[in-house]
């Protein structure tokens, strides 16, 4: 049976792994208050969505 | 592969689903719009938009296969004397799910479901219209949901939306502050 001659060092394995991190969210800009969220969703801050208000606000 | 993969099955049994949905369509054709998860608003889509169909067709048959759908005598009554015939000049597409963000508890991702209300159409003629008029003569646009996005854009005001809803059972975060057209004021 093959085997691996030397136990991998500590600096190679986190060389692997600076590749798998975790990507941002996307973001889009409410075209109505200017905040930033969530692209296809409502606007959490001013509850509209393409220029219609679903959400009520006070 | 997705092959034979047809619906959510929602981890439910055959008879829970059912159940569920019933449940929705009937919650749906009463309050006109409701809240749920992504998942189940999009399996919810088809049904209701076949209750639409149905009721359109107002024969005693189409009613008896809205029954048997709903098992509900006030919502079929509802059905047909009134809601389907608001979609008279629209060929499919009598629902709407947007999305709404995600529920704290378990972070489903939540959406409001609701039948297209009287005055949507009324802004997608006017849409229509407002193009003829801009860019000479065009092709009929298709006048739906994403046609009033520019119309609205333009004219800037949400106003006329805000007068929009008044399901007797108003999703919960909406009850008492509607009113107030007010658009961007943050609170």
């Amino acid at each position: 049976m093959p085997n691996p001659k030397r136990r991998g060092s500590k600096c190679r394995r986190d060389k692997r792994r600076t590749h798998k991190k975790l990507a941002n969210p996307a973001q889009s800009t409410c075209p109505q208050c200017k905040q930033t969220r969530r692209p296809h969703a409502v606007c959490p801050n001013c509850g509209t969505y393409n220029g219609r208000e679903v959400i009520a606000q006070d | 592969m997705r092959h034979g993969m047809n619906h959510r099955k929602l981890s439910r049994s055959p008879s829970h689903r059912k159940a569920l949905l019933r449940n929705m369509m009937n919650s749906l054709v009463r309050s006109e719009r409701i809240e749920t998860t992504v998942a189940r608003a999009k399996e919810l889509r088809p049904l209701a938009d076949r209750l639409i169909t149905l009721g359109k067709r107002a024969t005693l048959h189409a009613r008896r296969r809205v029954f048997s759908l709903l098992s509900d005598k006030k919502s079929t009554e509802k059905l047909f004397g009134g809601l389907a015939g608001r979609f008279v000049d629209r060929a499919g597409g009598y629902t709407r799910i947007v999305r709404t963000g995600y529920r704290p508890g378990d972070g489903a991702e939540m959406a409001i479901i609701e039948y297209l209300p009287t005055e949507e159409k009324m802004a997608g003629t006017r849409k229509k219209k407002k193009k003829k008029t801009a860019a000479g003569k065009e092709k009929p646009a298709p006048a739906k949901g994403r046609a009033g996005k520019a119309a609205e854009a333009k004219k800037g005001s949400a106003g006329k939306k805000a007068t929009k809803p008044e399901g007797e059972k108003t999703p919960r975060k909406r009850a008492g502050q509607q009113g107030k057209p007010g658009k961007t004021e943050k609170g």
